[in-house]
């Protein structure tokens, strides 16, 4: 008997209102791999990930998570079941502290405060200097370093990364993706979707292109990188003819 | 300086209370994004149980306090966080504001039923009791009230600061949504935080409660009070919130101690808090646009102008032979639903096109009458033009500071304006005697409108020109930027629209038009008094204009036949209150569909037209088709 994968979609369709975004995704991550989400803007990975983390209920399909099926469960419960969602932008309380921003994940984690402090500081010596900071003035780098920080200490069995390398610079992404392999590294199953094609393959176990809100290509990375180029360049000449193709960009909006 | 310090303690006592009321206002707003207009009828219901169980049924005073306190206030607060608010979390400003206006309605008329109105006392705690402090004698109340408030700064700030659940419900205020990936129930934060507010009001209620008659309507309007302070402290800060209740206690405590001397000062006390608020509305920073949602709703289409002139010609048509064929009695109903009609369409075009909440519609409308009764006795046009001038420059003026910020801003400060007007028009210089002034039906030359007839003729042609003003207004380029407006201002914003003109001139424009349909009402009643156009009133109006809906002249229409058969149908069913809370009930349903009655026959009929039309489309199709 193999264990139940990580994470699984099955023919998953999801719509913002009249606007059908994703078109039947199959999607597997074995656990303890490192699973890399790639595609073109508008292709529908962001949408995935909210499906996944409870915040978009499906309308059709099957998500499951540690072989459990988890439709219209709320985020608040998939996260006490061990999935850990790090949203696109920054995702940190602004106005509350480096410690109250930790203090939060107890909710879920059911850990000591000391507990969750000690660990995270460990991980990120950079953060305990700025403890009693509020997030809201860390800068780009030190708030996603915090969103991670918050990710390891609840040791999740299922991670979502939506666009982490957003707008910084490349040393820190560096710095980021070396965090990511190290909680890859204790077993943690990862879900990657980064508009850094490279950044993400260079840690990934497997890949998937994402168009159109279904998955194109699938398979070891060193496959993927080979289709990225054509998948990209070929869904942006398709973007003038496809009627589809506007619809799932509007969906953005 | 005896008197000086005296008049400190009563300011800083009275602060306590308003900080009190303000801190639960600041609670709950913060952690559900939802400001609840009916805190102080919370606090006004809770204050009557306590004299219910304490006064009238003899319960001992401290388990009285306890059950009210920390079980039945909490409970209440929980209860309407689950059943309305739940709902409500994202949407506009205005369907919250309608909801949590339609709840102090409910929570006021429930009261007003339960308990009828009579002298009530509740004593002050340790009544007769007090110490002498620096030759001021402070009572053991007032001790007790300064000893709750600050225990209350001390706990709140405990709670927000130190204790996990108070961190988590800043982190539901900073972000929703992430907070649920953090693994919290932002729901059950939401009702924590109701609960704790709905006691703070209670709490508010019963401290205050004993140095104020024990009343329904003063009470419930002690969150305006707490709101003028709240907004010093722009609904977030509770430390700022303190502060302002503090100065507006002293300064009401000033001007009622040394208001024997300065009689001026004196009479000014019930409008203070109207100016704090706009003094502090002047000075607080233009809000930041911010990209929200779009959350248009769709509305029925706008009829042309052919067709909504022969809709006004029906209409008046019809009003005439209706007037013809009823009784004087039933005539004068149908004259008054028209003209109130009107008065709905001047929502429509300021709530219903542009998005701009007024809850003071009925304070134009008093100046309207005013300015008919006191300056065109002869019943001349020009008294009804010279209204709709009136009233529209002062809507200009009182609405501009509010407009540069955000509509629940502008919703707060129209209600204050409201009190504000209330107090104005108790002025007895403004009405003759026995507070009753006689208003001059409009004469036209040539034309008969004095009778009641006459009169039906006059409101229909009213409604049907404003009516089709209005329509008009809305097709052209000033209405498409004004619905543009309502979808987004943010995106009129960076195509660089004048935000703050459009506001302005819509909503004296309204002004204008609930001006001109006061001098006309003032006409059709023959004489008004000041309690037509108290602020409850605009309240009604504005609650009764979302059932009828503000999207459409129909609903106007509708909303006019509401409010006018409001009397009837209290005498015909023998009920005091009652129909005020089947009014707060249908607005609550009706509040996330702007569209309201009226408006959702218009989409009804367009889809039966639609329906009707498509089957003979395929017919059409078939034939093609074969050959």
């Amino acid at each position: 008997m193999s264990i139940a994968p990580a994470l699984e979609l099955i023919d998953v369709h999801a719509a913002y209102g009249r606007i059908e975004v994703l078109r039947g995704v199959n999607l597997v991550v074995p656990p303890g791999s490192v699973f890399a989400l790639l595609g073109p803007n508008g292709a529908g990975k962001s949408t995935t990930l909210r499906v996944i983390s409870g915040r978009l209920t499906p309308r059709s399909g099957c998500v499951h998570v540690g072989g459990n099926h988890v439709n219209g469960a709320a985020p608040a419960a998939l996260v006490r079941a061990g999935l850990c969602t790090i949203p696109e932008g920054r995702a940190i309380f602004p106005n509350l502290t480096v410690a109250e921003n930790l203090w939060i994940t107890t909710h879920a984690s059911k850990k000591s405060q000391e507990d969750t402090l000690d660990r995270a500081f460990a991980a990120f010596p950079m953060l305990e200097d700025r403890r009693t900071q509020v997030a809201g003035t860390l800068s780009g780098g030190q708030q996603q370093m915090l969103a991670l920080a918050r990710a390891l200490v609840t040791d999740p069995a299922l991670l979502l990364l939506d666009e982490i390398s957003m707008g910084l610079a490349p040393r820190i992404v560096a710095d980021l993706y070396d965090s990511v392999s190290h909680m890859a590294s204790q077993g943690i199953a990862i879900l990657i979707v980064e508009q850094l094609a490279r950044v993400a393959l260079a840690v990934a176990d497997y890949a998937a292109i994402m168009s159109h809100g279904r998955i194109q290509t699938a398979g070891e990375p060193a496959d993927v990188a080979d289709a990225l180029e054509s998948a990209y360049l070929g869904s942006a000449s398709l973007e003038g003819r496809s009627e589809r193709t506007t619809e799932v960009g509007h969906a953005r909006i | 300086m005896t008197d000086f310090l005296a008049f400190t303690v009563v300011g800083v006592v009275t602060g306590c209370i308003y900080a009190v009321a303000a801190s639960g206002l600041v609670v709950t707003y913060t952690t559900s994004g939802i400001f609840n207009f009916a805190h102080g009828a919370v606090g006004m219901f809770m204050a009557f149980l306590v004299w219910e169980l304490h006064v009238n049924r003899g319960w001992p005073l401290v388990p009285t306090l306890l059950v009210v306190l920390f079980v039945l206030a909490p409970l209440m607060g929980a209860v309407i966080e689950r059943v309305l608010m739940r709902r409500l979390y994202g949407l506009p400003d205005r369907v919250t504001l309608v909801v949590t206006l339609a709840l102090l309605v409910i929570l006021l008329s429930a009261a007003q039923d339960i308990w009828k109105p009579k002298a009530r006392n509740l004593q002050p705690f340790f009544s007769g009791h007090s110490v002498k402090i620096f030759s001021v004698v402070v009572t053991y109340h007032e001790l007790i009230t300064l000893g709750v408030a600050a225990a209350i700064a001390v706990l709140l700030r405990l709670l927000l600061f130190h204790t996990r659940i108070g961190v988590t419900m800043r982190a539901v205020v900073d972000d929703r949504e992430l907070s649920g990936l953090n693994g919290v129930y932002p729901e059950r934060v939401a009702q924590l935080s109701w609960a704790l507010g709905a006691t703070l009001a209670a709490i508010a209620g019963v401290l205050i409660a004993p140095t104020i008659t024990l009343a329904h309507l003063p009470l419930t309007l002690l969150v305006v009070n707490g709101y003028a302070a709240a907004i010093l402290g722009r609904l977030r800060s509770l430390p700022l919130t303190f502060l302002g209740a503090l100065i507006l206690g002293l300064i009401e405590a000033y001007a009622i101690g040394y208001g024997s001397s300065f009689k001026l000062l004196g009479e000014m006390k019930p409008a203070l808090p109207t100016i704090f608020l706009f003094v502090i509305l002047v000075f607080l920073p233009q809000a930041r646009l911010r990209a929200g949602r779009i959350v248009g709703a769709r509305t029925p289409s706008v009829p042309s102008l052919r067709s909504s002139i022969v809709a006004g010609a029906v209409l008046v048509a019809g009003a005439a032979v209706l007037a013809s064929r009823v009784s004087e009695y039933w005539a004068y109903y149908v004259g008054a639903s028209l003209i109130v009609g009107v008065v709905m369409l001047s929502l429509v075009l300021l709530t219903g096109y542009a998005g701009q909440v007024s809850l003071m519609q009925m304070a134009f409308v008093g100046v309207g009458a005013l300015t008919m009764g006191r300056l065109a006795r002869d019943g001349s046009i020009y008294g009804v033009l010279l209204a709709g001038l009136l009233a529209g420059v002062l809507g200009a003026l009182v609405a501009l500071p509010a407009l540069r910020l955000q509509s629940l801003y502008l919703g707060l400060s129209t209600f204050a304006l409201a009190l504000f007007a209330e107090w104005a028009f108790d002025e007895p210089w403004l009405f003759d005697r026995g507070g009753i002034l006689a208003v001059a039906r409009l004469k036209l030359p040539g034309i008969a409108v004095h009778s009641e007839e006459g009169q039906v003729v006059l409101a229909a042609v009213a409604f049907a020109l404003v009516g089709v003003l209005v329509l008009a207004i809305r097709r052209g380029p000033y209405g498409r930027r004004l619905t543009a407006m309502s979808d987004s201002e943010v995106a009129c914003g960076t195509l660089g629209m004048n935000l703050v003109a459009a506001k302005t001139t819509v909503f004296a424009l309204s002004a204008a038009i609930a001006g001109m349909a006061g001098a006309l009402y003032g006409g059709l009643r023959t004489s008004v008094s000041a309690p037509d156009f108290y602020a409850l009133q605009s309240l009604f109006l504005f609650l009764i204009a979302t059932i009828g809906g503000m999207t459409t002249v129909s609903g106007a229409l509708a909303g006019g036949v509401f409010l006018a058969l409001i009397p009837e149908v209290q005498k015909l069913l023998g009920v005091e209150n009652l129909q005020f809370v089947f009014i707060g009930i249908a607005a609550i349903f009706l509040a996330i569909d702007p569209n309201g009655f009226g408006g959702n026959i218009s989409l009804l009929r367009e889809q039966l037209w639609a329906r009707r039309r498509a089957p003979r489309a395929e017919v059409v199709a078939v034939p093609e088709g074969a050959s």
